[in-house]
């Protein structure tokens, strides 16, 4: 094939695709390339091997693999994405970095990075291109991300998070609006609960909701792991004593005691079922009432996590891309990720994720998507107060040990189970100071 | 009055090490231990492959301070050391040997009493034993699907049915509770694991002659003292076959509980193995994880020389 048709591709011109790749990014990779007068060239059979996690909102993953799918059409490589269960990833992942074989991409969850930023390369180039040109990056999604000075991965999105509950079930116990402090909150699961109706939180081995929960409380109280130094360990210092306190007796006064066994499905479920009234999630329970259960739908709400005496606090999922020391081809994996996150591409994928997925840059902020439907708009703002396992310290592999472990999540279980809350503090205090002290 | 004459004892043949056998061997001998080696040959290299080099990874990994993409430097047993004084390791020493324990127990009971049940059968004898080894030869992840269902804080067809038949007025947390969350991890091995003992039980009693029986009823033995006295020393050495199989099996589960607890709640269901791949992978510090697993090793090593003693002790006998 000549040179001229090697540069063209069905119906678009390859020079015009690569411009358009390019984005909005202040770019050194595509336009250097095309400053040359070449389109990059790949050896044929060239392959990317992409692994990402199923995605709670399924038409995002199509909506990816279809842009996977056009990304290797006009570069003549071949995209391979595959999708397993989030809880399998971090397993992968660990594998591909100790064989130094596998995905050449891994999408991959909370601080994971930390973790595995031994086998990754360094893709500062990438992240800061596009928080330089999509309003710069939240804290959140950067310190999960950036490890040890450097770059290790690519923030992709953000899982937002809201109390759901039903309407109808609080104007009964006298509540038009969501409580907003957690004593309110507290008043409010007693009546629920007296009416069987509880409160759904999960203190069990899980990876996201049980987290999501322990740490935005603690931290509400003015609880917090460690200082700024990343060493000293205050847990059992600060306002985390009285956040067990509270939990311990709303467990027994407005939750559902199931909780202890609850996986990040579960709550999902009760809430669906009518079980329960009020319970934390992504907002991937309000899609599926649209579809399967209307009366629910029509009844149910999102609000903010009550404020503590410290505020407001969230602890959210979030989601990165890392590229392998070991792809053969890291340049062409920056580049399907500068595809995949160009402002044209995630923009689309953003609006099927609807309210799902945070932005990890903030230019999403003033986007249509939040205000589509007003009981997402919620969902928007929980991003700036957002925090990190490990607050105050910096993200770091001793925080992921710590929320891989389940310290704080067990120390609210523990307190449920007959522990005196000082005495699980306290054991919860001991194994943080284990871990931040090796 | 005479003697029969007596044979002069001969002298004892003096031992011979292998290589000197070897030397000494006929051609015929040398071909047959050749053939014997060719037709061992794969199983050893599958043992050194698949478990002697990974055994010897695994210890040598436990004296690093290896994470993730980093080999990590010698610390000799520190690893060890730090596991000693990690209280969530203690609880998951505790809970292992309990539910080790209790398992193999109750695998042994109920395996035992229907293996006595279906060597009485007369009829439908194959279905019965074909229906008998479902739970063992679904796979294990599947079937814990399923029974995490059943123990579903919400949806528990078990709870529908226990309030139903007016067992209980209020909700069994099968998983909330640190006893609750034991006794069924328990429960599911118990059911997938009693197949096997009833099975290779069944198989035991089938090679006891009638005639032995018999005779203990002749002789006035009733039911309990037959099966006392009679059954269960014949079958002694097919039963601690089956115990060591499945101490082994029970000891390192990993499958069961990550599924049903993820070896929550509050750690009151970790077992070695599910707490080595929490440091190990969900941590990233592969070392201690390393050291995690190994300390089953101790343990194990024990059960099988105590119960290979034993069994060589029964065939001397």
């Amino acid at each position: 094939m000549s040179g001229q048709r090697a540069r063209q591709t069905a119906g678009i011109p390859r020079r015009t695709f690569l411009k358009a790749a390019a984005g909005t990014a202040a770019l050194t990779g595509i336009p250097g390339i095309l400053a040359a007068g070449q389109a990059p060239a790949y050896a044929k059979g060239t392959k990317l091997h992409y692994l990402m996690q199923l995605h709670f909102v399924p038409a995002t993953d199509k909506v990816f693999m279809d842009q996977a799918a056009e990304f290797g059409k006009q570069m003549g490589v071949e995209i391979q994405v595959e999708r397993i269960g989030q809880n399998d990833v971090p397993t992968r992942a660990a594998a591909a970095v100790e064989m130094k074989s596998g995905p050449d991409l891994i999408q991959i969850q909370n601080n994971f990075p930390h973790l595995l930023a031994d086998g990754a390369v360094d893709v500062g180039d990438i992240a800061e291109a596009i928080g330089k040109a999509q309003g710069g990056y939240y804290d959140l999604p950067k310190a999960n991300a950036f490890s040890a000075g450097r770059w290790v991965a690519v923030p992709h999105d953000v899982l937002s998070w809201a109390w759901n509950y039903r309407e109808s079930w609080l104007r009964e116990v006298g509540y038009e609006k969501f409580p907003d402090t957690w004593e309110g909150f507290r008043e409010m699961g007693k009546k629920l609960k007296a009416k069987g109706r509880p409160v759904g939180c999960a203190f069990g081995h899980s990876t996201n909701d049980p987290n999501n929960y322990c740490y935005a409380l603690t931290w509400g109280f003015g609880g917090y792991e460690v200082e700024k130094d990343g060493k000293t360990v205050v847990l059992d210092k600060k306002g985390t004593l009285e956040a067990l306190t509270l939990n311990t007796a709303m467990w027994k006064e407005a939750m559902d005691e199931g909780g202890l066994s609850w996986d990040d499905a579960s709550n999902n479920r009760a809430f669906l079922s009518g079980s329960i009234s009020v319970t934390g999630n992504s907002p991937s329970i309000y899609p599926v009432a649209r579809d399967k259960f209307p009366d629910v739908y029509q009844d149910m709400n999102h609000a903010p996590m009550p404020k503590g005496p410290a505020g407001r606090f969230y602890q959210l999922p979030t989601v990165s891309v890392m590229v392998m020391k070991h792809c053969k081809e890291p340049k062409l994996a920056k580049e399907f990720i500068r595809y995949f996150m160009a402002k044209e591409r995630y923009e689309k994928w953003f609006e099927t994720a609807d309210t799902f997925a945070i932005p990890p840059t903030k230019i999403w902020y003033d986007h249509p998507v939040w205000v589509k439907d007003r009981k997402n708009v919620v969902f928007r703002d929980v991003i700036k107060d957002a925090r990190w396992p490990g607050y105050a310290g910096p993200a770091s592999r001793k925080a992921s040990e710590a929320m891989a472990k389940y310290i704080l999540v067990d120390m609210y279980a523990k307190a449920i189970q007959g522990a005196s809350p000082a005495e699980a503090l306290k054991w919860a205090a001991g194994e943080l100071r284990k871990i931040y002290g090796a | 009055m005479s003697t029969p004459p007596q044979e002069t004892p001969r002298a004892a043949a003096p031992r011979r090490g292998p290589l000197r056998r070897l030397r000494q061997a006929s051609r015929t001998e040398r071909r047959e231990w050749l053939f014997a080696g060719c037709l061992l040959l794969p199983a050893l290299t599958m043992l050194a492959l698949f478990v002697a080099y990974p055994f010897a990874r695994g210890i040598w990994l436990s004296g690093l301070d290896s994470t993730l993409g980093r080999e990590g430097d010698y610390v000799g047993l520190r690893n060890y050391v730090k596991l000693w004084y990690d209280s969530i390791f203690r609880r998951t020493a505790q809970n292992t040997f309990v539910y080790t324990a209790i398992a193999t127990l109750l695998k042994l009971a109920l395996g035992m009493a229907v293996a006595l049940m279906l060597n009485m059968l007369v009829s439908f004898k194959r279905l019965l034993r074909a229906s008998l080894l479902l739970p063992w030869i679904i796979p294990t992840v599947l079937s814990t699907l399923a029974w995490k269902w059943m123990f579903d804080p919400t949806f528990s067809i078990l709870n529908w049915i226990v309030f139903h038949l007016g067992f209980v007025n209020a909700r069994v947390d099968w998983l909330g509770g640190p006893v609750a969350a034991m006794v069924s991890v328990v429960l599911v091995n118990v059911w997938r694991g009693m197949p096997f003992f009833a099975i290779t039980l069944l198989a035991g009693l089938q090679t006891i002659s009638p005639d032995i029986q018999e005779a203990a009823a002749i002789d006035g033995a009733n039911a309990w003292q037959r099966f006392w006295r009679v059954t269960w020393p014949l079958l002694m050495p097919v039963t601690m076959v089956v115990m060591l199989f499945s101490v082994i099996q029970t000891f390192a589960d990993f499958q069961l509980v990550y599924i049903l607890t993820g070896g929550g709640p509050a750690n009151s269901t970790h077992l070695f193995a599910t707490y080595a791949y929490q440091i190990g992978i969900q941590t990233g510090k592969l070392g201690e994880g390393a050291a995690a697993s190994l300390a089953m090793f101790p343990f194990l090593f024990l059960v099988v020389i105590f119960q290979l003693w034993y069994i060589r002790r029964g065939e001397v006998r």
